[in-house]
């Protein structure tokens, strides 16, 4: 019985050891996603000097940078959505086609003629403005909601669920262009894709629109709370009352809506609505941006800020090889292998392997 | 046999273990003993290769060894079955007990896993734990007693020189333990060492030879277990005198029981049954009454919890609440009338293990109030406080990941997680499983003081004398039907013999 001296003194209490500040930095979600953004615009500094000029020209702001974030905001917005179905540990592979489907019915809906009005050249669109961009984006959330459907109430994998809507989007938009391109003869609807509004890219303020929303509505509402919790233990959320159904289908449905808003973006930009090329390969290019911005896809923990920059990442990289000259046949290798190397040094498991590798030798660790 | 020395550990803020060490000789079986968060699952990851310690030596017969995971610490002759089932529920019994190491056939270019051979042996292995079990059923499918034996069978197929049982128990019921410990004798003759890690502490008395206490990560001392009667080590283990099932029921609150029993009950099963999950009965939950249910694994009460809080639906009988029949599909329809339910399956049912424990506890009750509105964190982190400090959850803080934390104290944070949302009616299923006997204590005072003032609780666990202590009245469940209910004051024996036996027609 001679150990039990100390019966009487309480325990200490484990003693707290905080880190120093730059490796409490290092582990912020938001680091490497940052780290990244910054190489690859050095890199692309260093080839194109005109990369930070920017000018004011007729009122509107000008350079390369810009031209970067006009391009990235459809595939910010399309991510954005996305990061939500990943949240939940779903996945959303129609995307692309929703973004062709939502093209497509603005386009029909406007179409546009030129018509002779009191003798000026004056440009009708078939139904209001207001009316198809309303379609356009209702077609896309019920898309959207259907995934959702799949996936919450038939128990279908995401991969599949979305896999369907992605071949059955694809061919509506087909069936709705008559698989021809459609052109669109309505400025007013070119505002969306290539006008400016106080000197910034509409399609840029949209982008950030819709982020600053999403985070206004996650940040005020407990739907941040329970997509994590549905993600990360659907039967616990299950047993805590959480309406995992309703708010997948929910999240799917927002999911798609943010599909026909990049689809308006880009239709608008191009002022046609292609049913076979819109968004094509666009889902994983979204995928890449939700990944590379720190949200795993196993669901759970999700960045919205990661995504933007994972977006701004991935837009800069394509424009990155574009101005610096890679034959276009080699494009897409070199964007796998730089996107390679990015998930490489965001993997925690990489990086404490090259740690030991670099510790060991001068350690004379075991073996 | 197994030496370790000077163990410390260290996970961000919190010091896990300091200055541990543990002695395991051949032919012996050693309990290691502490409350949540004493240290000792941290220990045996260490042990076994799974978390390097910050510092201190592990020696295997007298050579220094630092095991690299645990197909290296398995290499070396260490082998463990850990608390939770860690096993694949997709995968046959057979392929489990032999994954990563099947027996191959063939040659040395082409080897096929010799599918018979492996059943066979899986076989023969099982027989070894007196399991008559077909090897080639889908482990998913089995109870979850059962899958804890296959992974001790899973334990026992390489050559161990070593035996770790991280709480082999907790999911068995006595005669399953007797089957056990009668296989843990057969291994000690054997010269075979075991760590045996129980919250029970009538079996530490009936199988091991010596005791390791461990206290807030720190070593508290060795003895052989002849030298250390109950007491003794409930003391060491908690560093305060705790008296042993005390808290024998007050005369007012029996009083008060007897009052609520005549006002109309909180909660009323009539008739109410599901097809294959539980024949139809009734029960009355009363204001302020704690009910247990006893009866053993697979009886039908975990089913009877499940059908009451909505989450299976049942298909005859009725269910009132406050005497309002209702028809739950959803458990959210269950919370909204002031039901609450801590499963029994804490990882898989209760725990959401990245999510902070503060998020873990405000989570059943932003689900209540829906997506609007939305507790302030400020407000959120007060209530966490509060219940950390109510129940005694160790945790640095309220906002580190909840699977961080030890088992009891996960379930503690889950029982917050219920009681944040004042419930009328409580359902715990097993709640003091795998926690310790000061915690258990704790947990049952609080269910006690809970109920005293005005909650209904139905109290389900598979230990007879527990629900003996706490309940105004114990419906004993045998076969998935209600065997019969006993008042306070009934004795072991009788609740023994509803289980055991046909209740009279």
């Amino acid at each position: 019985m001679s150990a039990m001296h100390d019966m009487s003194t309480p325990a200490p209490l484990p003693t707290t050891i905080i880190d120093p500040w730059w490796q409490r930095a290092s582990r912020h979600p938001l680091v490497w996603p940052l780290v990244t953004l910054a190489l690859i615009l050095a890199v692309n500094a260093s080839l194109n000097h005109g990369l930070w000029h920017l000018e004011w020209r007729n009122g509107h702001l000008y350079g390369s940078l810009v031209d970067i974030v006009n391009r990235a905001a459809p595939l910010a917005i399309v991510a954005l959505g996305l990061t939500l179905v990943i949240a939940t540990r779903g996945i959303d592979i129609s995307v692309g086609a929703v973004v062709a489907i939502s093209g497509a019915v603005a386009a029909l809906m406007i179409g546009g003629d030129l018509k002779i009005v009191d003798g000026q050249a004056v440009h009708i669109s078939h139904w209001p403005l207001g009316v198809a961009l309303l379609a356009a984006l209702v077609a896309a959330a019920a898309c959207g909601a259907w995934n959702g459907l799949l996936v919450a109430r038939a128990g279908l994998q995401p991969i599949i669920a979305t896999l369907i809507m992605m071949l059955a989007g694809r061919g509506a938009a087909q069936l709705l262009t008559g698989g021809q391109i459609i052109t669109i003869y309505y400025p007013p609807y070119f505002v969306i894709g290539n006008g400016f509004f106080l000197g910034v890219p509409v399609a840029a303020l949209i982008a950030l629109a819709v982020w600053l929303l999403m985070t206004l509505l996650l940040e005020r509402s407990a739907l941040g709370l329970f997509i994590q919790a549905i993600g990360i233990n659907p039967r616990a959320a299950r047993v805590a009352g959480v309406r995992s159904r309703t708010i997948t289908i929910c999240v799917y449905a927002f999911c798609g809506l943010c599909a026909g808003i990049a689809g308006l973006i880009v239709s608008s930009n191009v002022k046609s609505a292609d049913g076979n090329n819109a968004g094509v390969l666009m889902e994983l290019d979204a995928i890449l941006a939700v990944t590379v911005g720190g949200t795993l896809l196993t669901g759970g923990r999700f960045t919205l800020a990661g995504t933007v920059i994972g977006a701004l990442i991935i837009q800069t990289l394509t424009s990155t090889i574009y101005a610096i000259g890679v034959p276009p046949e080699i494009n897409l290798v070199v964007k796998a292998v730089v996107v390679f190397v990015v998930m490489l040094l965001q993997s925690a498991e990489f990086r404490r392997q090259v740690r030991a590798l670099a510790i060991r030798p001068a350690a004379g660790g075991p073996r | 046999m197994l030496n370790a020395a000077g163990i410390a550990k260290r996970f961000g803020a919190v010091t896990v273990l300091e200055d541990v060490g543990l002695h395991l000789r051949a032919g012996e079986v050693h309990a290691l003993m502490g409350q949540n968060g004493a240290g000792k699952s941290t220990l045996i990851k260490v042990l076994t290769g799974v978390i390097a310690p910050d510092a201190g030596t592990l020696t295997l017969d007298g050579r220094p060894i630092a095991p690299h995971g645990p197909l290296d610490s398995q290499r070396l002759g260490i082998s463990t079955v850990y608390q939770e089932v860690n096993l694949c529920p997709n995968l046959t019994v057979a392929e489990n007990i032999f994954a990563g190491r099947f027996p191959r056939r063939g040659w040395a270019g082409l080897k096929a896993i010799d599918g018979p051979r492996m059943v066979a042996d899986a076989h023969a292995l099982l027989a070894r734990l007196h399991l008559d079990i077909d090897p080639t059923r889908v482990l998913g499918t089995l109870p979850v007693a059962v899958q804890q034996l296959v992974a001790i069978a899973r334990a026992l197929s390489v050559d161990a020189k070593v035996l770790i049982l991280d709480e082999p128990t907790s999911s068995l019921d006595d005669s399953e333990v007797d089957s056990l410990f009668a296989v843990l004798r057969g291994l000690r003759a054997g010269g075979l060492a075991i760590l045996f890690v129980t919250h029970f502490l009538d079996q530490v008395y009936a199988i091991s030879d010596r005791i390791t206490v461990l206290r807030n990560g720190r070593f508290v001392g060795e003895w052989t277990t002849g030298d250390l009667p109950a007491p003794a080590l409930v003391a060491a283990m908690v560093g305060r005198d705790v008296a042993l099932a005390s808290a024998a029921p007050a005369d007012a609150a029996a009083a008060q029981a007897m009052a609520a029993a005549n006002a109309p009950p909180r909660l009323s099963l009539r008739g109410f049954g599901a097809e294959r999950r539980l024949h139809p009965l009734d029960l009355d939950l009363h204001a302020g009454e704690i009910v247990g249910v006893a009866g053993l694994l697979g009886s039908g009460r975990t089913e009877l919890a499940r059908l009451m809080f909505g989450l299976d639906s049942a298909d005859s009988g009725t269910l009132q609440v406050q005497g309002r029949t209702v028809r739950f599909t959803h458990p959210a329809q269950a919370i909204q009338l002031g039901l609450a339910f801590c499963p029994e399956e804490r990882k898989a049912d209760g725990i959401v293990g990245e999510l902070s424990v503060r998020e873990n506890i405000v989570l059943a009750l932003q689900a209540r109030a829906g997506l609007w509105p939305c507790i302030r964190p400020a407000r959120q982190r007060e209530l966490a406080q509060r219940y950390i400090a109510l129940l005694g959850i160790r945790a640095a803080d309220s906002d580190m990941p909840i699977a961080l934390l030890s088992g009891g104290n996960q379930q503690k944070a889950l029982l917050a997680r219920w009681l944040a949302t004042a419930p009328d009616v409580l359902i715990l299923d097993e709640p003091t499983r795998g926690i310790d006997v000061a915690a258990k204590q704790e947990l049952m005072n609080e269910v006690m003081r809970l109920a005293r003032e005005g909650m209904a609780v139905l109290f389900i666990s598979s230990e007879i004398d527990e629900v003996l202590r706490i309940s105004d009245r114990i419906v004993v469940m045998r076969d998935r039907r209600k065997s019969g209910e006993l008042a306070r004051g009934a004795s072991e024996a009788e609740v023994m013999a509803l289980i055991c036996e046909p209740a009279a027609a």
